[in-house]
């Protein structure tokens, strides 16, 4: 009888030997006359233990990791295909506590499957969702979506069903479905994952998007920083037509749906939508002013969803379960669950999807387990580059959209960046401004210009040059890019800047008095 | 874009015609094709020839300003040949929270290179990256279009002496 056994070809399991670690399973088990089926699935998230190597066992899946290539003949004597005991050895993988505390909704079958098997997909509930659709009313899709409560998870936060009813609305055509996938937020990796390790899920939400708004195309724009992703998703692509799925003919209903891809090339601000499309067209990724709404005029002058890669992905189970249920989950006005990524020097970094509402802390220290460096937590900054950065005294704010951002945060895309007590805080604020200045489309004057004059100021108040009026400066400016920025790159560089001046401003003392905290 | 600050890497004229010709040609069916092609240069040669904005501007029928204004605005582009392997080292914040700067130190000390240099032997060309969405295992490297994870200094030197043993 032959032993399946799952090493991940997530590339963060990739980028710490998982390749390596199967060809060596693969040749021992040869070697040691074992019959030994390895399945390349996806990441079950816990990215610490990778790469984690499973066992299917007759009580289930076991866990043995972080596997490295030297551990894999000391498996193979311990009896790991049995399932025995081994140092490496984690238990039953959902009974590990940091997955069995999770709410995985989106995430439900990634690290379960091969990510590219048709077979496994169905058999662990994918295109339930499409199904559904298909005997639905566009109209009574949108309603779903509407009632789910579905919220943008690119950062926005803005209703997913609203966005969807004006599409469906539009009277022009051809419309488009275009899938956000630049995942342009350090700490984040949600879409990645998604791409890498369950990519029907995310054809599956698209071609309903297509059905409920009348789109028979859909553009996904990918970052060129995910190569791993891309070939899977290409492949995925090519056997979604081949099986029916997605192409001329849906799932034999006689509705059309393709979907295409392009590739980014290095620029954040083309994760903006408009500047995305613009992308998309082949263009310089230049902000266009709004209006238009591209749900009115997006991708080639048609109206046009735009959505990240998560918001699409949470579609089928909303289909496939209801808008009810899924907005069953959450806190306030965010509904549903978020699928948080812990990054950085943290000790248990990886994926945790759980309902809106968990606190900071809970995430940091029950989930994160402190810092990687065993040093405590000084700040984190949460919802990407643009995000704001947090002391310890804010870990106790729930992360639902309005009350986050009324404690001074944002949730964005659900990145969560851990430093330890020996960071700069005045070097992170000089980075952000670095960071608008590198990747501002050059289109305002205060985003382009400031952030450059932004490093300056900071550079100034750190060497004590005057610092007072430094100081002035740097918040007049940082008021300026906000208000007189078109887009949020110029417009929230702020937020990273003021918070760090705000929680930390020893840090922006090296001689001389420290700046005053404006509340 | 990005010019590279080395001469160390020959071009072979000839070779960026072929390139080019292919690259349109591949394609030129699409909707929006100039970033398409960019890229298909620079997956053939590694980076974008001057001769290719003529190429795409009379392909697409565009001017040549607009595609010069492509080619600059995306950082991935390059105009000169890069180095037999190319290094990204992430500098977004959670790779800096665990010390990505500590690489950037290394790779100037050990082989006298800053950020989108080439070393003088043309053996690597070092380009800052920001997010390879493997930030829970930081820091993080692209060496040759492949992912690595909690690099320290030391690893980062046995990644480059295996590339070196297999080019
Ligand atoms: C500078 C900047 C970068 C952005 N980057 C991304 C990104 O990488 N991915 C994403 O989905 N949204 C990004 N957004 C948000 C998009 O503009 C847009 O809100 C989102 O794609 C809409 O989809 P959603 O409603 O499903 O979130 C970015 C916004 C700005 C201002
Ligand atoms: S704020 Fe910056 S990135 Fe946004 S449109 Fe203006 S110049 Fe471009
Ligand atoms: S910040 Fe370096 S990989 Fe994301």
């Amino acid at each position: 009888m032959s032993t399946t056994v799952f090493v991940p070809r997530d590339s963060a399991a990739l980028a710490v030997g998982a390749d390596e670690v199967a060809a060596a399973i693969a040749a021992a088990a040869a070697t040691g006359g074992h019959h030994v089926r390895v399945v390349r699935n996806g990441s079950r998230g816990m990215l610490w233990l990778e790469p984690l190597v499973e066992v299917a066992t007759a009580q289930g899946r076991i866990a043995y990791g972080p596997v490295s290539v030297a551990d894999v003949p000391g498996l193979f004597a311990a009896g790991f295909l049995r399932g025995a005991d081994h140092e490496l050895r984690q238990g039953p993988t959902e009974s590990i506590p940091y997955f069995a505390r999770q709410t995985r909704l989106t995430f439900a079958r990634v690290g379960v499957t091969d990510p590219l098997c048709l077979e496994s997909y169905q058999a662990h509930g994918g295109l339930g969702g499409l199904r559904r659709a298909l005997d639905l009313e566009p109209a009574a899709i949108v309603e779903q979506v509407v009632q789910s409560g579905l919220r943008g998870r690119g950062g926005a936060g803005f209703p997913a069903g609203i966005k969807w009813r004006t599409v469906l609305g539009a009277a022009a055509s051809p419309k488009y479905i275009a899938c956000n996938a630049d995942e342009g937020d350090s700490g984040t990796f949600s879409d990645r994952m998604v791409l890498e390790g369950d990519p029907y899920l995310l054809l599956e939400g698209m071609a309903i998007a297509g059905l409920a708004v009348g789109a028979t195309e859909g553009w996904i724009y990918l970052r060129s920083e995910y190569p791993d992703a891309r070939t899977v998703l290409t492949a995925a692509i090519q056997r979604a037509r081949a099986a029916g799925w997605i192409g001329p003919d849906v799932l034999g209903s006689g509705r059309s749906f393709e979907v295409h891809v392009r590739i980014g090339a290095g620029s954040y601000v083309c994760g903006e939508e408009t500047a995305m499309l613009e992308s998309l067209e082949g263009r310089r990724g230049m902000v266009r002013p709004k209006p238009p709404l591209p749900a009115l005029q997006g991708l080639w002058g048609g109206p046009t969803v735009v959505n990240n890669v998560m918001t699409l992905a949470a579609v089928p189970w909303i289909l496939q379960h209801g808008g009810e249920a899924y907005a069953a989950h959450g806190s306030g006005r965010s509904r549903g669950t978020l699928p948080f990524q812990l990054a950085g020097n943290v000790r248990h970094g990886g994926l945790v999807e759980v309902p809106f509402g968990i606190t900071l802390r809970e995430l940091l220290h029950e989930f994160g387990g402190g810092t990687a460096s065993g040093r405590p937590i000084r700040a984190v900054q949460v919802g990407g580059p643009l995000g704001a950065y947090l002391p310890a005294s804010r870990f106790d704010l729930p992360l639902d959209y309005e009350a986050f951002a009324a404690g001074g945060g944002m949730i964005g895309h659900g990145g969560i960046v851990v430093f330890d007590d020996t960071v700069d805080m005045a070097r992170m604020a000089r980075y952000a401004m670095e960071f608008c200045a590198i990747e501002s489309c050059g289109k305002c004057t205060p985003c382009r210009i400031g952030s450059t004059r932004g490093v300056e100021v900071i550079d100034r108040i750190v060497a004590g040059r005057e610092r007072a009026a430094n100081e002035r400066l740097l918040r007049d400016l940082c008021a300026t890019m906000a208000d007189a920025s078109l887009c949020a790159m110029g417009g929230l560089t702020s937020m990273p800047v003021l918070s760090a001046l705000e929680h930390f401003p020893e840090d922006f003392v090296r001689n001389g008095q420290a700046c005053t905290p404006t509340r | 874009m990005h010019e590279s600050r080395s001469q160390a890497v020959p071009v072979d004229p000839a070779a960026e015609r072929a390139a080019i010709e292919a690259a349109i040609e591949q394609c030129r069916d699409l909707r929006g094709a100039t970033l398409p092609m960019l890229h298909a240069i620079q997956d053939r040669l590694g980076y974008v020839p001057a001769a290719a904005v003529d190429a795409i501007a009379a392909a697409c029928n565009l001017s040549r300003a607009d595609v010069h204004g492509v080619l600059t605005f995306y950082h991935d582009f390059r105009t000169a040949p890069p180095g037999r392997h190319v290094l990204k080292v992430c500098r977004a914040e959670a790779c800096q929270a665990m010390g990505c700067e500590r690489l950037e130190r290394h790779l100037a000390d050990r082989c006298g290179i800053a950020m989108r240099g080439t070393t003088a032997d043309g053996a690597l060309t070092v380009e800052p990256v920001y997010c390879l969405g493997n930030c829970a295992l930081s820091p993080s490297v692209l060496l040759d279009g492949r992912l690595h994870g909690r690099v320290t200094p030391e690893r980062l030197d046995a990644l480059l002496a295996a590339a070196e043993a297999r080019a």
